[in-house]
């Protein structure tokens, strides 16, 4: 390969060129220059992770010392699949939803707003790369309130078309506290035990400690991050906060900001804590529980919406209960399984949130009725919808069936409180009910009359469907081309599950 | 039973303070005192990091006994030279130091023969300042970095010794075992081995709080800080929007505006 100077600090560039970069763009001209500024530099960090996912892949894991100071006591960048994978992921979403934004934002938000928005979302992204790069405890937590404070800013943006957002982003921000502050509860508990911060140090002096404050720590943190994953109880924040935030703000969180949480729960339950941990098993019977529970309760929510950001907002719940429940397996099966479908979801919803800020942009609302007949007015849109619709409920060929066959095969292989069959039968049966609620917004597309005196539109601008577009191949292309997804998600499976159980399962 | 409660008092503050954030959070209504509430909540933890860190009879981790600036120098000199001895890279603040450390050590030359002074907190804090709390003076420059290592292992015998000898990183997984606890309160390895004057000796008296909570939570103040401001803006533009921070009349007029919505099939402004 060929050698860039200052390549030795490539693990860092994703996260340190959009912190540079955010205070530029409030200086800005409101209009189209914090946008280009935002889209280029969404594309450089974009090219890092790749660069960044291609030298761990093939060179195994990778650390980074932040400013020198080696771990465990100063802060370290360790970077192995998983990680690059996640920030791939993130950056590969900023960059097709960040030139989507121009047309989206420009409608939704205040032209004098537009510099402070792309610096959020800049922020956002440095926030979100920051999570999922570091290897330090207590640096994870900086960079949640990084990601999580400049997210409370963007979906109170959405005030200008509803005010709702005001109130959606207030309860985010108490929820997002509460399980920030919980994190860090738990990690003052681990640090009382073991006197480090950095993760691995902490696996390693946390092995054969089990007493009530590992255990405390353990459920805090668990707790804290659940909170801002929107796992089944602690998820009240999210389908308004989706639901009223400006739709490229929708589009992006949904999907990259749920994803790196789930990641941090893997990293923490994995790596910091590991098999040996006697607790884990409480922990991973919840999971399976509550992503069970989750799967149904949050699709059957679903199906009743009208809103049809709201009524995604909450299929995102329903998804995050099938990672959690691979993660619950405890296998190297699950775990891919999961990180399959962190890859693939983070595609489905970017392209329906996508789709659904196109109907907004031209119709002025996500009402289902605003819907109707959209076949015939927004046709490229409508298709779009269609099959990233049909993606989410897992029919071939799109990735939503990989995940999907992906997770079953994992159920198959497992022996947990409930029966494998019955696990792979409430999979199907939560298929079924997104069926019914993507059934619902495709029959009003495609088979319903456009309303009486419709105005005519147009389609959306040619950035916008693009994007989108780029979105929905992407979403039938890693279909037939598993390697990125399954391969490198199974070595990064491979990887977390081998450095403590001998490649073994968890029971 | 009583004893075992009183003496952790400190705890027993932070729980009260956290259930009463807590509680505050979930039974106001009032906007404004939610954020407040959550404000109790998180200085609650603030407290906690900060109990975790105190040692009883400690002080702040600064140099005491007269021997203040120059020592820094010093210390991240034989840190400089030992990161150079395990062909690892060196940063630009040690080089920097570096020439500090020429100055200063002349400085203090003769004024003190040999003492040493070493502690967790210093070992918590990097490596690379690890030797900044070690107080010495010495002669001559070049002996400097021999001079450091032997001190290094008259104050820790066992691993801190082991640990300065290896290279950097080497050194660095091992050297906060030399100074933990089991349960999970620091025991500061301190130990003055050779005190010549009376301020050395004094100075090797002095136990060090562990700082690095105390760090983490000024990070954590600052996070906290800049929540309640995102928070109670949002309560402004909530005011300006609605006409009010109450939380259930907030929800009656979100329950209407969703029922209306649907009646009307548009949106609401």
């Amino acid at each position: 390969m060929i050698h860039f100077p200052g390549l030795e600090h490539l693990p860092a560039l994703p996260v340190i060129i959009p912190l540079i970069a955010a205070p530029f763009t409030i200086v800005m001209r409101p209009g189209r220059t914090p946008w280009l500024w935002a889209t280029l530099v969404s594309w450089v960090t974009f090219a890092c992770t790749l660069l960044l996912l291609e030298v761990v892949w093939h060179g195994g894991p990778t650390e980074y010392k932040m400013g020198g100071w080696a771990a465990p006591l100063g802060i370290t960048y360790y970077i192995d699949l998983a990680n690059a994978l996640v920030m791939m992921l993130v950056a590969a979403m900023a960059a097709v939803v960040f030139p989507y934004a121009y047309f989206s934002v420009k409608s939704e938000i205040a032209r004098a707003q537009s510099p402070a928005f792309y610096t959020a979302m800049i922020i956002c992204l440095t926030g979100l790369l920051g999570v999922a790069a570091t290897g330090d405890a207590f640096n994870v937590f900086v960079f949640l309130e990084i990601s999580s404070l400049s997210t409370y800013a963007l979906v109170a943006m959405g005030a200008r078309r509803d005010r709702r957002a005001l109130t959606a982003a207030f309860n985010y921000l108490v929820m997002g506290t509460i399980g920030a502050t919980f994190y860090v509860i738990g990690l003052g508990l681990l640090y009382q035990a073991t006197g480090t911060l950095n993760m691995l140090d902490l696996h390693e002096r946390l092995a054969g400690q089990d007493n009530k404050v590992v255990e405390a720590g353990f459920a805090f943190i668990v707790t804290g991050i659940g909170l801002k994953l929107a796992m089944v109880p602690l998820h009240l924040w999210l389908p308004n906060a989706y639901g009223f935030a400006p739709s490229a703000v929708t589009a992006f969180l949904a999907a990259t900001a749920t994803k790196v949480q789930i990641y941090l729960m893997v990293r923490f339950i994995y790596t910091v804590f590991g098999f040996e941990f006697p607790f884990l098993e409480v922990a991973l019977n919840a999971f399976l529980i509550l992503g069970i529970v989750g799967m149904f309760y949050a699709s059957f929510v679903a199906v009743f919406r009208d809103n049809v950001k709201q009524m995604l907002a909450y299929s995102s719940v329903a998804q995050i209960g099938y990672m959690l429940l691979g993660i619950s397996f405890g296998t190297v099966d699950g775990l891919t399984a999961s990180f399959v479908h962190i890859f693939n979801h983070a595609l489905i919803k970017a392209a329906l949130f996508m789709g659904v800020g196109c109907v907004v942009l031209r119709i002025g609302s996500s009402q289902l009725t605003a819907f109707r007949g959209l076949a015939r007015r927004m046709p490229w849109t409508t298709w779009a919808l269609v099959l990233s619709g049909l993606s989410l409920i897992g029919v071939p060929p799109t990735v939503g069936f990989i995940s999907k066959f992906k997770l079953m095969e994992a159920a198959f292989q497992t022996t947990t409180l409930i029966p494998p069959l019955l696990v792979v039968l409430l999979i199907g049966a939560s298929s079924l009910l997104a069926a019914v609620y993507v059934g619902r917004l495709i029959y009003t597309m495609v088979l319903e009359q456009p309303p009486e005196n419709a105005p005519a539109i147009k389609e959306a601008p040619h950035a916008m469907r693009v994007a989108l577009w780029i979105m929905v191949i992407a979403n039938i292309y890693f279909f037939f081309f598993t390697d990125l997804t399954v391969g490198v998600a199974t070595q990064a499976a491979e990887a977390l599950m081998c450095s403590q159980a001998g490649c073994g399962g968890a029971y | 039973m009583w004893e075992f409660i009183l003496e952790r008092y400190n705890y027993w503050i932070v729980i009260t303070l956290m259930m009463t954030g807590l509680y505050i959070v979930f039974s106001r209504g009032n906007l404004v005192k939610t954020i407040i509430g959550l404000n109790v909540f998180q200085t609650s933890v603030f407290i906690f990091y900060i109990t975790i860190g105190k040692i009883a009879g400690g002080t702040a981790p600064i140099l005491m006994g007269g021997h203040g600036g120059g020592h820094d120098g010093q210390g991240d000199h034989t840190s400089a030279t030992h990161g150079a001895d395990a062909a690892h890279d060196v940063s630009v603040k040690p080089t920097l130091d570096d020439l500090r450390a020429g100055s200063d050590a002349a400085e203090a030359a003769g004024e003190v023969e040999a003492h040493s002074h070493n502690d967790l907190a210093a070992a918590m804090k990097g490596v690379e300042q690890q030797p900044a709390y070690e107080t010495q003076s010495l002669h001559s420059l070049p002996d400097m970095a021999q001079a450091a290592q032997g001190n290094s292992i008259l104050a820790d015998p066992g691993e801190a010794a082991e640990a300065v000898l290896t290279p950097r990183d080497q050194g660095l997984h091992d050297m906060p075992e030399a100074g933990l606890g089991a349960d999970g309160h620091e025991t500061l390895g301190h130990e003055a081995v050779t005190s010549v004057t009376d301020a050395a000796a004094h100075a090797a008296d002095i136990i060090y709080t562990n700082p690095l909570p105390h760090v983490l939570i000024l990070t954590a103040i600052v996070v906290g800080v800049a929540t309640t401001a995102v928070g109670l803006a949002l309560a402004v533009r909530i005011q300006e929007a609605y006409g009010t921070i109450e939380e259930d009349e907030l929800e009656a007029e979100d329950y209407e505006a969703e029922f209306g919505e649907r009646l009307a099939g548009s949106e609401a402004r």
